[in-house]
């Protein structure tokens, strides 16, 4: 066994009720690293913007499902990947600019820099009529 | 996730409480917005102090009741955000159409 490694794996349906379960679902595995609350929040924040596009722009409020993976490596790097087979992103530069929707209505356009500024990295690999994959990684520096 | 509506004098509160995220925020959009309607306030403020946890949804929540308010000619004002979420607020632009304040 791997020292300080670890995984959880999920799969969950593309509905807005579950969006409070990811983020928190998240939250509680990490918690493992012992985070400070900031930590802990900026985590959370992350996981519900990539879910939320998931369930509002890749599967546009249709059923669909949200495959998410995370891997905690040497004990305080954090991993996080969200996964859809929905319709994809054609120009993902532009889907990363701040205030950039495609929606209208109540949607800010501030997804991606929400998990851009909140985390250390942030990978988007999307393919149209495929889907995207977010990959976002946080070291965890904890209350250490 | 909720939100108390209370109208006083020409003003009209809304209390939110719990977490704003994309699913809270369809139930919280439609109780303001009902509210803005029947009350014709001068001004709209906006209470976060109950707010535990909020996602860009937050911010989108406050550009559209904005919106919202704008087209009866009224004002909107943000009050008691958390400074993390303040962060998150600042990132928008929001400042320069909200008014921000701390405690009422």
């Amino acid at each position: 066994m791997k020292k300080g490694y670890n995984e959880l794996k999920m799969t969950v349906d593309a509905k807005s009720v579950n969006e409070s379960f990811c983020r928190a679902a998240v939250g509680a595995f990490i918690a493992q690293l012992d985070p400070t609350v900031e930590e802990l929040s900026d985590i959370k924040t992350a996981v519900s913007e990539a879910v939320t596009n998931c369930i509002v722009h890749a599967y546009a409020e249709q059923d669909g499902k949200i495959y998410i993976q995370v891997r905690i490596t040497d004990g305080v790097y954090t991993e996080i990947k969200i996964r859809d087979t929905g319709c994809g992103i054609s120009d993902i530069a532009k889907a990363r600019q701040p205030l950039f929707t495609t929606l209208g209505g109540d949607r800010s356009g501030l997804g991606f820099t929400v998990m851009e500024s909140f985390c250390d990295v942030l990978r988007v690999r999307s393919k149209p009529g495929q889907g995207t994959t977010v990959v976002i990684e946080k070291r965890i520096f904890g209350k250490r | 996730m909720g939100v108390r509506m209370i109208p006083q004098g020409t003003n009209l509160y809304a209390f939110l409480e719990g977490e704003i995220d994309h699913h809270s925020a369809v139930f919280l959009r439609t109780s303001i917005d009902e509210a803005l309607v029947q009350s014709c306030p001068r001004e709209l403020v906006l209470d976060f102090s109950g707010v535990t946890f909020m996602d860009s949804s937050g911010i989108g929540l406050i550009m559209g009741r904005y919106r919202a308010a704008s087209a009866q000619d009224c004002r909107v004002r943000v009050m008691n955000v958390k400074e993390r979420d303040l962060r998150l607020m600042k990132m928008s632009g929001l400042e320069k159409i909200v008014e921000f304040g701390v405690c009422v």
